[in-house]
Parts: structure tokens; C-alpha cells; sequence
């Protein structure tokens, strides 16, 4: 054998054509296939259906959806947070206490609650950046004690306030509504902003910056071997689940109507945010819905003790983050192979022949 | 089998012997089907470029990765599944690249650590004081402290603690300064008078040469050339260790094809040279 | 209350803060855990002391005497298997078992018993005390917790650093391969790091019974997170920097609430983030930061 061959030979896996053979067809990348269109249809007819639903079921059904819309988002912001920047979190109800007092503050000023709820998401983004830069240097449980306090920290603070009701709580001003119509508009508002989360994390995790994302979900070493700007994406998301946190807490304090701070800072919240996502699947954008749902039949069925739902949860959760790592969609995606919202790339041969066979990352 | 024979055999088998080991570091495959025999009171020395595997292949030995496919036997035992420190006490002791002492713990205290699996043997600390002159002087002195040769003759020392039958040396000389590495590589063959079997891993070839009996070479996680170091040419040595033609006629160039298995270790043969 | 009995006060609380540090600081530095159920466990170890005291008549101050073996056995158990289990999958699975553990025992406790305060009954204890000149006034239960707190510290000071277990335990925490390299058994030593832990927190847990109510859900306000406060303040690494953050974290609550009373635990939040701010690795820490 000639030296050339032996080189190349030895220089390559089966993928690397020997030297004289044909070289292999060209392959073209795409987004989506063509099941995404008809996925992307069913979206917007769910969304619209969901839309229509105040006008056909009674109130306790839509006020039930609005707190499962309001977890839905909050288990969404914190599967960013662990499942995609490595960031755990035992503090988030700093976010969302503090996004029901602004609304709390703003209407006191004469601004509707409605109005408030964009003015308060963006104040809860602010506060991200001063607490970012407190806990950003610390890792795993350090960062996530920390953020702990820093949500007791924020609880004990407002609780000084006199004004806004002490430890104690306060009354949500202006509401003016009908009740049926404060259901409604409260259910519209839940389900507006709820959408909007999934399209930002959608548009999120789909651009370049989704990519160093997976990166760092996949190993986080290994992201920062390559030269993937770990901390900076990290704070793009904390600040992102900040002001999605902050945005729950506005459409908590309007559901609740009444706000008190030891609620309103619970770590309840986390508890839940944390099960939800392990449960249905962390690292997914589908793992959070998944995980609300089971919570919700859990919390309906055993809805008479609180304490054994939450005993239950646990130990779920428990066993799942040890021998079920990936969550129930993860198991689910694993065996049926699809994907809801398609973030990842196909890889399309070019030739007629080989059309048969796809790959799909 | 008679008396006789049995004990023959067993002379005549390796007290450590690797056969057709493959190890994956997730999807890369670091070890292709590796085999070494190793006989009792033998020093031998793999050598081989960066990445070729020889780490690799000492840590699995000592039970730190397990191989995807392959046996290791210590004296006949098959001891592929056995966990490290179970290794400790069958008597397999790696002394890891990089010293890796315990910082925060005295040289004596690292020294008895090491012998927490001891076997029953002749090495105890009054011997490797006796060794190491220098040591008992220092023993009070914290592991981070010392210098980067007293730092590897404390590891070695820690590794003897336990009384190995086996000694596996990753990589001795990194980071030490020639003068130093040489100091240390003169206390191999009191090592081995003493009975010990000792297989090396070592960066610097013309070391290796010296105190090995026989030298393995790793490629890209193959065995591409074994043999006693006299019997071995610069140019073989050269061709197995970089894996291309040292001269244009042949000679000297890389014989194993990839999976092929036939090889027989011995006087200095390539395999499949002019068959 | 005068500025300096409210130092005094703060050092005193500080001995208890110390105790509640001590566990965490040790699961964390050798296993690199940080056991968010840690609060928990110590208002279950002094639920478990309410039970032995009924069944036993044990008078209270002795029933550590029961209460830390129990737990000792139960640190090393659970450690062997539902803590190690979640360590072989990773950092982030552990901090999340840990949590569902808090959320388990808490909701556990609440099931089997009451939502109401308990304490543990220690008799005149509570509230005897004596003075030191015109200013300062000393609880002798308070200075029964620190003196406990010092001891426990030389004790486990004394293990570490001369007993072959000891020894282990800190090689381990050093490097854990080189440790199997070295014949250990990383596993079994992480057990008895666990037992001691765990062992600590069961005092901590009585000591916090005897000094105050207790209820299911206190754990994880006013356990774990002013053990973390005062590890963090102290310094990872040194036993003597617990204590010297249990201390600081005491003066600080204390001093805080001389100045106004609703503001105790917030002065000591602000000590923590302070420290976290200037010198993230505690006052006494030579290492990094975790």
C-alpha cells in the first residue's frame, strides 16, 4: 500500500471518504419539517380557543386556568434558569413578591392594575441587574441559599412599609370592574402574557444565543472550552426570568386582590416551580407545561390535604431527579421522538436517494 | 496438571496481563483492543505522544474507568470490575500524573493514608524514610509546601505505603526539572530489586528506554510497537511513536492495520514485518 | 437593653448559631453538598427528642444522650443511599433532592403532627440567669449552648485532625480520586462524615428546642439560612471560622435589634451580603470561595 493511502487510512473514521472514491452528496440544513407548519396551526388554534373560553365556562374554571397560567410561567422561567444556564435557584419569589408590590404601588397611584403590569415586569427586570451582581460569582448552592435570602431579605424590607400594609397585607386598588369582567380581563391578561413568555423563550433557545444555551445545559465546561460567553448569556437569562417572574407576581397580585408579604415572598413558590419542572422535564421547553398539568391533577384530586400533595410532589420529584433525570417528556420525547416547538436542525441529504432517510439532531 | 506443572504455569503467567482492553470517553474511543503481559519483577514503560491513551489505559488498570470491552487480570484474577480501592488491596497501586497529593494533609499524614488498604509487605514507614532520607526531617510539613520532586517522591512513597504488587507510574517526570527527574528514576531499580513489578507511562523516551525491560508504544490508542529497548531502533521507535513512514522503502513504517489483533510480543519483532 | 449586653446577647446567640453551622459546613466541605433539608432535620431531631423524652422520662437536658446516636445512624444512612445516589448524578441533582427532602420532612412533620408550637421543657432553665455588673445579664441556657458549641468545635477540631477516620475524612474532601487511588472507600467516609453531621445537627436541633418554640415549618428560616449566613460570614474551611461567624451573625441580629426591634434578622441579612460583596470567602477563609 502506498504511504497516501496508508495515511489516510489511518487519518479518518468511516465518515472521511478514502482517497479515490466518490466524495458524498451534499447535505442541506433546515429549521423545521413539514410537520412544524401544521404544529405552529395547532398553536394558534389552541391559543385562540383558549381566548374564546371566558365567553363558554363558568368563572372557577377560568380563574383555576389563571393559576395555572401564572405556574406555567414561573416553572418556565426557572426551567431557564436551572435547565438552561445551570442556575438553581431558591429564590425567585423575590422577583414575583416584588412584581405584586409594584402593581400594589402603581395602582395606588391612580395607574390601573392592567396598565401596571408591563411597568411592574420592567421594574422587576431592573432590580435583576443589582442582584445579579451580587450572587453572579457564586456557584450552585452558594447562588441558590443566596437567592433564598436575598428573597427574605426583599420580604422583610417591605414589611417595614407601613404604606404598603406591613406585615399584614394590603387591599389591590383599582379594580373597577364587574366581577365577571375583572375574571375576564384577568384571565385575557394571564393568557397574553403567558403566550408572550412561550414566544420569547421560543424566539430565546431558536436564535444563536439558544445554541450557547443547549451548550451549557449539555456542559457547562464544555461550553466554556469552546469560548461560549457562559456569563454573559447566564445574566441574559436571569434578567430574562427575573422579568418573568416579576411579570407573574403583577397577575398574582391582581388575581389574589389582596397581597400579603409572607405569601406574596413564599418560598411555596419555588417548591413549585422547582417540582413542576423536574416532574415534566427540565432542559425542555415542553417540560414545564407537562409538569404544571400533572401538578394541577395532583393538587385536584388531593386538594382536601395539603400537606400529603406536597409529601407526594416531594418524593416525585425526588426519585424523578435521581432515575428519571429528563423528566416525563423527556421520557415520552425519548420514545416518540417528536418535539412540540422545534428549536433544533435537520439535516436533509440532497440526492433523491438518500431523501428516504433524514437525520434529525 | 502435576504439582509441577501448575506451578510452571503459573510462573509462566504475567502477574499483570491487559487483554484487548477498549475504553470510550463518551463517544471518543481513547483504547483500541490493547493487550500487555506483564511478568512479576519486570519494569515496563509505555510511551507514546500526548493522547495516545497511556493515561488512559493506568487509570483503568487501577479501576478508575471502566473499560467498554476487555478483561484485566491480576495473577489470573479477573479483576475488570473491582472499584479502585479494592484494586488498592489486590495490590494494583497508581501513582496518578501530577502527583495528586492530599494538600491540606502533613507528608506523613499523606504517607498514612496511603496505607489505609496496605497488604501485608515489607514496606512501612520506618522503610520509606529509610528511602527517602530526606523525608523524616520534613514529615511534620504540610503536602502543598514542598516542591514539585518532593512532592512526586512523597506520591511514590504513598503508593509504596500500601505494599503493591503492582506499581503503575503515570508520568513522572512532568513538570520536574531534568536533574530532579533523574534522581527519582534512580530509585526504580531499588524498587524492582526488591521484587516489585512496575509498569511506567513516560513522555521522555530515552528515561523509559533506561529503566524499562521492555517498552510498549500507544498510538491513538493502539499498541503500535513492543520490545526490549535493545532490540528497538531510533527509527522504529520514531515511526511506532509518530505513526508515519520513517523512509521511503518501507522500512520502519506502521505494519498494524487497523483491528487487526495478531501480535506477538517478544524479541523486538514488528508484527508482520516480511511475513 | 444597652449597646453592650445587646454584644453580649449577640455573642451569646452566637454559640447557637455556631451549632447550626456546623453540619452544613462539614456536608459541604467534604461532600460538596449543600443540604438544603438541613433545618428540617434539626426540628425533626427535636421532635424525636419530644417523643423519647414521653417514652423514656428521660429529664430533657439528657436526652441528646438518645436523640445524636439515632441521628448519627440516620446521617449515614441516608447519605449511603439517597444522598450518594442523587451525588452520582451531579451538583444540581443533589441541591434538588435535598430540597424535596426540606419539602418532605416539613409537610411530614406537619401530617403527623401538630401545626402547633413545641418546645422542649427544660424547666427553670429557660429563664434563669445572672448578672455581670448593672449591664449585662447572661441566661445560663445560653451560656450552656455556647459552652456546648466551643466543645463540639475542639471535638471535632481533635477528630479531624488526629484520627485516622479523621484523616480520611479530610484526604477525601482534598481529592476524592487520589483517595481511591489510595485504597479508600470515598463512599463509607462520606457516611461518617454524614453521621457527624448529622450528629451536630440533632444538638443543633435540641439546643434550638430548648431555646425557643419550634413548629414544622421554622426550619428552613431560622435554621438554614442563619447556619449559611454564619458559614458564609465565618468562612468555609475552618471550624473556628463557624464559630467566628455564628458570633458575628449573633452580634449583628442583636445590634440590629437594638435599634429597632423588627429589624433583627434583617441587620444579620446585611451583614451576609456584605461580607458576600467585600470578601466572599468569609472572614477567617485563606481558600477561595467554593
Amino acid at each position: 500500500m502506498s504511504s497516501v493511502g496508508q495515511a489516510a487510512e489511518r487519518a479518518g473514521g468511516p465518515d472521511i471518504p478514502a482517497a479515490g472514491q466518490a466524495p458524498q452528496p451534499p447535505l442541506r440544513v433546515s429549521r423545521a419539517r413539514r410537520s412544524t407548519w401544521w404544529a405552529g396551526l395547532a398553536a394558534i388554534v389552541v391559543v385562540a380557543v383558549l381566548g374564546y373560553l371566558p365567553y363558554i365556562v363558568y368563572s372557577n374554571t377560568t380563574n383555576l386556568l389563571v393559576d395555572f397560567f401564572q405556574l406555567l410561567i414561573m416553572a418556565s422561567m426557572w426551567n431557564l434558569l436551572a435547565g438552561y444556564a445551570g442556575l438553581v435557584s431558591v429564590g425567585q419569589q423575590a422577583f414575583i413578591g416584588l412584581g405584586a408590590y409594584f402593581v400594589v404601588i402603581l395602582a395606588s397611584h391612580g395607574i390601573s392594575p392592567f396598565a401596571a403590569i408591563p411597568i411592574a415586569t420592567a421594574a422587576g427586570g431592573v432590580v435583576g441587574l443589582p442582584v445579579w451582581w451580587l450572587v453572579s460569582r457564586l456557584r450552585s448552592g452558594y447562588f441558590s441559599i443566596t437567592m433564598w435570602v436575598i428573597a427574605s431579605v426583599c420580604m422583610l424590607v417591605i414589611i417595614q412599609v407601613s404604606s404598603l400594609g406591613g406585615g399584614t397585607g394590603i387591599a389591590l386598588q383599582g379594580l373597577t370592574q364587574s366581577p365577571t369582567l375583572l375574571t375576564a380581563y384577568t384571565y385575557w391578561a394571564t393568557l397574553a402574557v403567558t403566550v408572550a413568555v412561550f414566544v420569547a423563550i421560543y424566539g430565546l433557545l431558536r436564535s444563536r444565543l439558544g445554541l450557547v444555551l443547549t451548550a451549557i445545559r449539555d456542559d457547562e465546561t464544555g461550553a466554556r472550552s469552546i469560548g461560549a460567553r457562559v456569563s454573559s448569556v447566564q445574566r441574559l437569562v436571569f434578567g430574562v426570568a427575573a422579568l418573568g417572574c416579576a411579570a407573574a407576581g403583577a397577575l398574582y397580585a391582581i388575581s389574589q386582590q389582596f397581597i400579603v408579604p409572607s405569601a406574596a415572598f413564599s418560598v411555596q413558590f419555588s417548591a413549585k416551580m422547582i417540582f413542576i419542572t423536574i416532574i415534566g422535564g427540565i432542559g425542555t421547553i415542553e417540560g414545564p407545561i407537562v409538569g404544571t398539568i400533572v401538578f394541577f391533577v395532583l393538587q385536584q384530586t388531593l386538594s382536601q390535604d395539603g400537606t400529603w400533595y406536597w409529601i407526594i410532589l416531594g418524593l416525585v420529584a425526588m426519585v424523578v431527579a435521581i432515575w428519571a433525570p429528563r423528566g416525563i417528556w423527556g421520557l415520552i420525547s425519548e420514545r416518540i421522538g417528536i418535539r412540540l416547538f422545534p428549536i433544533g436542525y435537520h439535516l436533509w441529504p440532497a440526492t433523491e436517494q438518500a431523501a428516504r432517510q433524514s437525520v434529525k439532531t | 496438571m502435576t504439582q509441577t506443572s501448575e506451578s510452571a504455569a503459573r510462573k509462566d503467567r504475567p502477574l499483570l496481563e491487559v487483554r484487548d482492553l477498549s475504553v470510550h470517553h463518551g463517544q471518543l474511543q481513547a483504547l483500541r483492543s490493547v493487550s500487555l503481559r506483564l511478568p512479576a519483577g519486570a519494569t515496563h514503560a509505555m510511551i507514546g505522544a500526548n493522547g495516545a491513551g497511556k493515561s488512559t489505559l493506568l487509570r483503568t488498570i487501577a479501576g478508575l474507568h471502566q473499560p467498554t470491552s476487555g478483561t484485566i487480570l491480576l495473577d489470573g484474577q479477573d479483576v475488570t470490575r473491582l472499584a479502585p480501592e479494592r484494586r488498592v488491596e489486590a495490590g494494583v497501586v497508581l501513582v496518578p500524573e501530577g502527583r495528586r497529593l492530599f494538600p491540606s494533609l502533613t507528608l506523613e499524614e499523606n504517607l498514612l493514608v496511603g496505607g489505609t488498604s496496605a497488604r501485608p509487605g515489607p514496606w512501612n514507614l520506618g522503610r520509606i524514610y529509610d528511602l527517602f532520607d530526606w523525608m523524616a526531617d520534613r514529615r511534620g510539613q504540610r503536602a502543598a509546601q514542598l516542591s514539585g520532586g518532593e512532592q512526586q517522591a512523597v506520591a511514590i512513597g504513598r503508593a509504596l505505603a500500601a505494599n503493591p504488587r503492582v506499581l503503575l507510574l503515570d508520568e513522572l517526570s512532568l513538570g520536574l526539572a531534568p536533574v530532579v527527574v533523574r534522581r527519582i528514576y534512580g530509585l526504580l531499580p531499588q524498587l524492582a530489586d526488591s521484587g516489585m513489578t512496575i509498569l511506567l507511562v513516560e513522555q521522555d523516551v530515552s528515561q523509559a528506554l533506561a529503566v524499562a525491560s521492555e517498552v510498549h508504544c500507544l498510538l491513538e490508542g493502539r499498541v503500535t510497537l513492543e520490545g526490549p529497548p535493545g532490540t528497538l531502533t531510533p527509527d522504529q521507535i520514531e515511526s511506532a511513536y509518530f505513526g508515519v513512514a520513517a523512509s521511503p522503502n518501507g522500512q520502519g513504517s506502521r505494519q498494524d492495520p487497523p483491528g487487526a489483533e495478531t501480535r506477538r510480543p517478544g524479541a523486538g519483532q514488528i508484527p508482520g514485518a516480511s511475513e | 437593653m444597652t449597646w453592650v449586653n445587646a454584644i453580649v446577647q449577640g455573642i451569646m446567640l452566637g454559640g447557637l448559631y455556631a451549632l447550626f453551622a456546623c453540619g452544613l459546613s462539614l456536608m459541604f466541605g467534604v461532600m460538596k453538598v449543600i443540604n438544603l433539608a438541613h433545618g428540617d432535620l434539626a426540628v425533626v431531631a427535636a421532635y424525636i427528642a419530644v417523643g423519647v423524652i414521653a417514652v423514656t422520662h428521660v429529664p430533657t437536658v439528657w436526652s441528646f444522650v438518645l436523640v445524636v446516636p439515632i441521628f448519627a445512624a440516620i446521617g449515614y444512612v441516608l447519605q449511603r443511599t439517597l444522598l450518594q445516589a442523587a451525588l452520582n448524578r451531579g451538583v444540581l441533582t443533589t441541591l434538588l433532592v435535598t430540597f424535596g427532602l426540606s419539602v418532605v420532612i416539613e409537610n411530614g412533620l406537619q401530617q403527623f403532627e401538630t401545626a402547633n408550637s413545641r418546645s422542649l421543657d427544660i424547666g427553670s432553665l429557660v429563664s434563669d440567669s445572672f448578672s455581670i455588673g448593672s449591664q449585662i445579664t447572661i441566661a445560663y441556657l445560653d451560656l450552656v449552648i455556647l459552652v456546648v458549641a466551643v466543645v463540639v468545635l475542639l471535638g471535632l477540631q481533635y477528630f479531624l485532625s488526629s484520627s485516622k477516620n479523621g484523616r480520611l475524612i479530610r484526604a477525601v474532601a482534598d481529592d476524592r480520586e487520589a483517595a481511591q487511588l489510595s485504597g479508600i472507600n470515598y463512599r463509607h467516609v462520606f457516611g461518617v462524615a454524614a453521621a457527624i453531621a448529622f450528629g451536630t445537627v440533632a444538638l443543633a436541633g435540641l439546643a434550638f428546642g430548648m431555646y425557643t418554640q419550634f413548629d414544622p415549618t421554622i426550619g428552613t428560616d431560622q435554621v438554614l439560612l442563619y447556619a449559611f449566613e454564619a458559614v458564609v460570614i465565618g468562612g468555609l474551611g475552618s471550624l473556628w471560622g463557624t464559630l467566628a461567624g455564628g458570633i458575628l451573625l449573633g452580634v449583628a441580629q442583636q445590634v440590629g435589634a437594638q435599634y429597632h426591634a423588627a429589624d433583627q434578622i434583617l441587620a444579620g441579612q446585611l451583614l451576609f451580603l456584605i461580607i458576600l460583596v467585600l470578601r466572599p470567602q468569609g472572614i477567617t477563609s485563606r481558600r477561595e470561595l467554593a
